[in-house]
């Protein structure tokens, strides 16, 4: 069994944020780049389905500043292969350019199994998944938070709101967008990094040019304004639902009176 | 047939190997007097003796299934009395919790703690950018050392703590107003500062304390200044101790060191009295860990403010009760609350209001908020006051 996680790194929130002076984008001189978490818990789900039934585990990930970092710690962790993406993902690249990008380096690989993070807290787009299934000609599961897996078959489990689970068969090869791994990332102490710089290897794979076509454009960028307030409408609850839809009348959500 | 059971190597030279005087584990006599002085020997399935009675045996599995060494706080104690002088709590314990966090057994807020380490340099997972934020409203403004190109008498080593916690951080600010009340030509490292490494080794992550040495060796080396004092007792231990076997070997004092052998010059700049019954809490990284000992100089120091009453707890100097906060145990409260049902940081608070004490004393940033926690969880803020010795000091001395 072979499983292949692609992760993608995110602007640090520990950092405050700016926006630069074009205003449609992040003001990357003082960024720092994180894992993205979703795709932490992919990891992590990758592990413990090797531990539960064998195979090998290939990280992917764009050349970008932590690559390195986060591809070794996951060699600690016990990744068999790491895969660098040479390429130019320093402005930040799409997620339909980088779901074609992986398509291309992960249909090489011939995997049973590809986990993803089910969404990215820099987009929130939550397309990678999905875009990088229809690619590959694989199935795609979103909102996954566990995976049991048995002669060439997938039990995926999948949450609900309101506290419902489903339990999904899904044929292999196929694409899962992990919401949460059965257990939070794991620990790795600090001298088997050290050994993992020391004795594993990156690969690394040009992109060539990225394909951005399909996705939205960002247009303009703001900060969230804090309102000063909230107004509580009292009455009964007629007089309440009046007001109500006064005030979206008011600001045009809903139709004025015909 | 019987079958002698082996030592699990692995485990048995690692501790052997993890401080120099590991092979002293071969001297044990069984005495049992680590066990009892230890605060959370009666919760820990495998306190040091019976730890070294495992070892012996090779009966290792049981002590990994246990997870009860996540209770040791690292408060030297059991190192201390030791009469084989084994160093129990840097090598055995400490081993203990390396091969928790290998099996990954590891509670998950100090986990985050360990990985904020790595990651930002400091356990609370603020920005590195940030470090300095805390002196920002002091003026004279505090040099970085990266900005001031003279050399300083005094490069101080803030600490994490210090430097970002909401309470610890009034104390370096009184701190500054006591450099600057003294002339003293100093500078801090911001930015360029990493963790200590103290908690984080005694918590088993020798590797990182390795880094995070050789990263604040490296920013060390490159300044000239006639002294470095540090306002964490735990930066005390650690730069002390620890840092010449990873190569950094640079003198250090505990800023009670500093102020006491400045007393003299101290004393006519203490104007206002502090009027009350005070106890000093001895913090376990500069009283009785490694025999550091500082314990006259915090004395000397609070008894030159003006109308302050020094009165001792119960245990005091080498026996002090620890807060509960080294080792990784400042991000084990609600493991340890689940293990056993107390708070040590209570005890100590207990004790010192039997003392008769109006205000509690500290001398680590880790104090001052675990011991007004402690006071809340007991209902009994009215009762204590608890002030850091640069806060005593600094409000003695303002105009
Ligand atoms: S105090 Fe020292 S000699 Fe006595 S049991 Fe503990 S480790 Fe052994
Ligand atoms: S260091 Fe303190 S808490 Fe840890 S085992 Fe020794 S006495 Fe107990």
């Amino acid at each position: 069994m072979h499983i292949v996680v692609p992760i993608k790194l995110a602007p640090d929130l520990v950092e405050d944020l700016e926006i630069d002076a074009g205003g449609a984008a992040l003001d990357r001189t003082f960024l720092r780049l994180i894992i993205n978490e979703f795709d932490d818990h992919a990891i992590e789900q990758a592990f413990l389905l090797k531990e539960r039934g064998g195979g090998q585990v290939t990280i992917v990930a764009p050349d970008l500043e932590g690559a390195d970092d986060v591809l070794y710690t996951a060699a600690a962790k016990g990744a068999d292969r790491l895969i660098k993406l040479i390429g130019d993902f320093s402005a930040g690249v799409n997620c339909h350019a980088l779901a074609r990008t992986l398509a291309k380096v992960i249909g090489d690989l011939h995997p049973d199994l590809v986990l993803t993070g089910v969404q990215a807290h820099d987009d929130l787009d939550g397309a990678v998944g999905p875009l990088l299934a229809e690619h590959l000609g694989m199935p795609y599961l979103g909102y996954v938070a566990g995976l049991t897996v048995s002669d060439g078959k997938c039990m995926a489990r999948k949450e609900y709101p309101g506290g419902l689970v489903a339990e999904m068969d899904v044929a292999l090869p196929a694409v899962f967008g992990i919401q949460a791994a059965e257990k939070p990332p794991r620990y790795v102490v600090t001298s088997l990094i050290t050994q993992a710089m020391k004795s594993a290897t990156i690969e690394e794979i040009e992109t060539g040019e990225f394909d951005s076509g399909g996705a939205a454009a960002v247009e303009r960028m703001s900060r969230l304004e804090a309102t000063t307030h909230a107004e509580m409408i009292e009455g009964s609850t007629d007089q309440v639902a009046d007001k109500l839809v006064a005030v979206l009348r008011e600001r045009g959500l809903l139709a004025p009176r015909g | 047939m019987t079958t002698t059971p082996t030592v699990e190597r692995p485990f048995y030279d690692r501790v052997m190997e993890a401080v120099p005087s590991g092979e002293k584990l071969k001297l044990c006599l069984q005495c049992g007097m680590c066990s009892g002085i230890c605060p959370y020997g009666f919760a820990m399935n495998f306190p040091p003796q019976s730890l070294i009675a495992a070892v012996r045996a090779g009966d290792l599995d049981p002590v990994f299934e246990s997870e009860t060494v996540w209770l040791c706080v690292s408060c030297f104690a059991c190192a201390n009395v030791c009469p084989a002088q084994i160093p129990l709590t840097s090598g055995l314990m400490a081993s203990l919790k390396t091969e928790m966090l290998l099996r990954r057994k590891v509670p998950a807020e100090l986990q985050t703690a360990l990985e904020n380490t790595r990651r930002y340099g400091n356990t609370l997972g603020e920005s590195p950018r940030k470090r300095s934020a805390w002196c920002q409203s002091i003026t004279p403004a505090i040099p970085l050392m990266a900005q001031t190109k003279e050399p300083v008498d005094v490069l101080w080593f803030v600490g994490d703590y210090a430097s970002y916690h909401p309470r610890a951080v009034l104390a370096s600010q009184a701190m500054a107003r006591i450099f600057q009340a003294l002339g003293i030509r100093f500078g801090i490292l911001g930015p360029e500062e990493n963790s200590d490494g103290d908690v984080q080794y005694l918590a088993g992550e020798r590797g990182l304390l390795e880094i995070l040495a050789q990263k604040n060796g490296k920013v060390l080396r490159k300044y000239k200044y006639q002294e470095i004092v540090t306002t964490d007792p735990h930066a005390y231990n650690v730069i002390k101790h620890e840092y010449p076997g990873v190569g950094v070997s640079v003198p250090i004092k505990h800023y009670t060191q500093f102020l006491a052998e400045r007393i003299e010059q101290i004393k006519p700049l203490l104007r206002h009295e502090h009027k009350a019954a005070v106890t000093y809490h001895d913090p376990c990284a500069i009283g009785r860990a490694n025999k550091n000992n500082i314990f006259e100089e915090p004395r000397l120091v609070l008894s030159a403010i003006p109308g302050l009453e020094l009165v001792e707890m119960a245990h005091n100097r080498a026996t002090s009760i620890c807060c509960g906060g080294g080792g990784g145990g400042n991000w084990l409260d609600g493991f340890a609350w689940q293990q056993t049902h107390t708070r040590m940081s209570e005890w100590r608070i207990q004790e010192a209001l039997a003392s008769g004490a109006q205000t509690l004393a500290v001398a680590c940033p880790y104090e001052a908020p675990r011991f007004e926690d402690a006071l809340k969880s007991l209902g009994a803020e009215n009762k204590l006051v608890v002030k850091d010795i640069a806060e005593l000091l600094a409000d003695a001395m303002s105009a």
